[in-house]
């Protein structure tokens, strides 16, 4: 190696020329979640936004109504959540002036969002996609998706930051996963049931205030949208600020 | 025989320093059915008469909206009102999307006469062989504007165009001191239906041949159609 | 078979030779865009108080570590109710500059209505440069900036950021770079929630933007003493003030300071 001056760096000396390179992307935090019940679902995300260690904001929504009672959020590199979610409104809209105002199913809008993910595969949107409403027998319904459009209708989804510390949680909260009957000596699983409106909102609170204590990435506001046939209603809770 | 011979092309004047092919691409505006819009201080309304081929055929849609805050009728060729109602949502959209802002009228007007300009001045075209009124509202208020082929696009509180369209104007000129100072749509809405009543020779309205938008500071571009214009005839 | 990704589907060396790039005119490196920053302004700050909203960044144009330009404007008034502040490298801020020029003269043209109700508002002005932001980093061919757009918008005052990566937030006090560090923390103990800039007071957020250069003038080598400030108010519109000076600094320990400097003992 060509080192000329002995310093204490020395060691460190390149023979090669360090490459820097533009990242385009960034983690900018936050945690969200959809549960579907009998006739309705929720969509939350929390309203913290980070870079790092620092909070940008405390108030950011992630969580948005698109119309046709169709919920969305996509959570992960913020630049590329806002663009998703602004080319899934374009395209409903224009959905709207080709097809007569025509209602968009729930269906019909996870395959059209698989579409616009897919067609970037090979420089991906960074975000966990998800979508929430009610299905065509009415049904509350959850859409998520990987960032390249990979997808699957669900009962419940996190997603973002602090998935892995809720997700289980769902499962055995949302799903009974674990769950014996008392007399049963673990033979005889917990029978399903949907979670109403109330019990699901209680949920969703707990989870987001458990995640806020173990998350640094998560906290300040929970937002809480609510899709039903009636239409769409929003909640705000504090989380902890720290 | 006579023979006009500077009508071939949109881009030779006649000595006379007339451009044929654009006056009658006027002309076609009115073997269009009619349409009438009206504005108030607060609201913009159009109405128009649908026709249909003949009994066995639907109408000919006659309003399109272009955006929450924007719309159109059309007199003359439909074709040809598609393509500039399309033009309007892709104008519309870009703003919204760029700017995050309505688009104003009066750029929406300009946008359209510089495009209709075009045609008036390059060979192996044609104009449009459609009139427009175009209804709103923009952050300055409710506005109706009048576009021609020709590429002239004026601003105006009442006018119609098409088929007999000079019993509405005549009845609008009448009236513009009240229907301009109506602070009910629905009151507006009426003003408008009577000024097309003015037009009509065989025909009389009814659900199936009249069609109504309405567009306010709160209210987006509403098109009524069918059973929704009953409590309008 | 050749597993690196970049020679998949190029012609193979062994069969028709090393690739010889005079040929085809060829650059020997890939075409590159911009990595880095060269000359740069430090942090911009802001805050909303119950009148409107109050933004300010300093003089300087850093080369590096030396003070290369020390009187460039970083605040720029779009009309009577926005003024953008950028930081980051300052020839993509002149280039956003002249993109700022281009909108107003695009919306000026043909616009009776101009000075009023179709003037543009802060949120157009953002969300414009949002797109801008966002598609060069599409492109990896990034504008290497931070950007706070400040306005009133119906009244209301309007703060906004975005950056090189394009990413967007809203918060009653804001500031890029060094300033979301060390300033941020300082506004927000003034004005934490919108609730709070209600009843904040122009007197009390002049004092704190001051209070926040100067702290950034101490700690941030790459800043300068001189700065501009600008409100937008409800009651009195756009002020700027330019060539303002942090004042009322504490030096006096730094004679006693030893180990580095001229001193001898």
């Amino acid at each position: 190696m060509a080192s000329t001056i002995a310093s204490e760096y020395s060691n460190e000396v390149k023979n090669v020329p360090i490459e820097h390179q533009f990242n385009p992307y960034s983690d900018n935090g936050g945690t969200i979640l959809g549960i579907a019940g009998e006739d309705f679902a929720v969509l939350a995300g929390d309203t913290r936004h980070t870079t790092d260690y620092s909070i940008n904001s405390r108030y950011e929504p992630k969580v948005f109504d698109c119309g046709d009672n169709i919920l969305m959020s996509a959570n992960g590199f913020a630049a590329d959540g806002v663009a998703l979610v602004k080319r899934f409104r374009n395209s409903l809209k224009w959905y709207h002036f080709d097809h007569n105002d025509k209602k968009l199913s729930l269906q019909s809008a996870a395959r059209s969002i698989q579409h616009l993910l897919y067609g970037k595969r090979f420089f991906p949107y960074y975000v966990h996609t998800m979508i929430a409403g009610l299905d065509e027998e009415g049904k509350g319904a959850i859409y998520s998706f990987d960032p390249v459009g990979s997808y699957e209708r669900e009962q419940c989804s996190a997603g973002g930051a602090a998935a892995p510390l809720i997700m289980p949680f769902l499962d055995n909260q949302v799903n009974f996963k674990n769950q014996y009957q008392p007399d049963s000596q673990g033979t005889k699983r917990r029978d399903k049931k949907y979670l109403n409106i109330d019990e699901v909102i209680k949920l969703v609170r707990d989870a987001f205030t458990s995640a806020t204590e173990r998350h640094i990435h998560v906290g300040d506001g929970l937002e809480i949208l609510i899709v039903t046939k009636e239409g769409v209603r929003t909640e705000y809770y504090d989380l902890k600020k720290d | 025989m006579f023979r006009n011979n500077y009508d071939g092309d949109t881009v030779t004047f006649s000595p006379t320093g007339r451009l044929f092919q654009v006056e009658y691409a006027l002309e076609a505006i009115k073997q269009g059915s009619v349409t009438v819009g009206v504005r108030s201080k607060k609201h913009a309304v159009l109405v128009a008469l649908k026709r249909n081929a003949d009994e066995l055929s639907s109408y000919q849609k006659k309003i399109i909206k272009c955006d929450e805050h924007m719309g159109l009728s059309l007199a003359g060729l439909a074709p040809d009102g598609r393509v500039l109602s399309n033009f309007l949502r892709q104008q519309c959209n870009y703003s919204s999307l760029v700017y995050n802002r309505k688009l104003a009228l009066e750029k929406a007007g300009h946008l359209l006469s510089d495009k209709a300009q075009k045609n008036t001045q390059s060979y192996g075209g044609r104009p449009y062989g459609v009139g427009l009124l175009l209804a709103g509202c923009d952050n300055s208020g409710p506005h109706i504007l009048e576009f021609q082929p020709s590429g002239n696009t004026l601003e105006i509180y009442g006018t119609a165009i098409g088929a007999r369209s000079q019993g509405a104007k005549t009845y609008l000129e009448r009236s513009l001191d009240e229907f301009t100072q109506l602070e009910d749509a629905d009151a507006l809405i009426a003003v408008a239906v009577e000024a097309l009543k003015h037009c009509l020779k065989d025909e009389t309205l009814s659900t199936k041949n009249l069609s109504i938008a309405v567009v306010g500071p709160d209210k987006p571009f509403t098109v009524l159609d069918g059973e929704a214009v009953s409590a309008y005839l | 078979m050749n597993h690196d990704p970049f020679q998949w589907g190029r012609p193979s060396d062994d069969v028709y030779g090393a690739y010889n790039s005079k040929i085809a005119n060829a650059s020997p490196y890939p075409s590159m865009n911009t990595q880095q920053p060269i000359v740069t302004g430090t942090s911009v700050i802001s805050m909303k108080y119950d009148k409107g909203v109050i933004i300010a960044a300093d003089n300087l144009g850093a080369y590096g570590s030396l003070l290369r330009f020390t009187n460039v404007e970083r605040l720029f008034p779009v009309g009577e109710n926005t003024v953008v502040g950028v930081s980051g490298d300052i020839s993509d801020m002149q280039h956003i500059e002249h993109l700022l020029d281009e909108m107003q003269i695009e919306n000026n043209y043909d616009n009776q209505y101009a000075d009023d109700e179709e003037a543009l508002r802060p949120s157009n002005v953002f969300e414009y440069l949002a797109n801008v932001m966002y598609n060069r980093r599409s492109k990896m061919n990034p504008l290497w900036n931070a950007i706070i757009v400040a306005g009133l918008e119906n009244g209301k005052p309007f703060l906004r950021y975005v950056n090189l990566l394009g990413v967007t937030y809203s918060s009653p006090t804001l500031a890029t770079g060094f300033g979301a560090h060390l300033a941020v923390p300082l506004l927000r103990k003034v004005v934490d929630k919108e609730e709070d800039a209600a009843k904040t007071s122009l007197e009390t957020a002049k004092k704190t933007v001051e209070e926040c250069m100067k702290v950034l003038y101490y700690r941030d080598a790459r800043s300068s003493r001189k700065y501009s400030v600008a409100i937008l108010d409800n009651d009195k519109g756009l002020v700027f003030e330019k060539g303002v000076q942090v004042e009322d600094m504490v030096w006096g320990f730094a004679k006693d300071i030893r180990g580095y400097g001229t001193q001898k003992v």
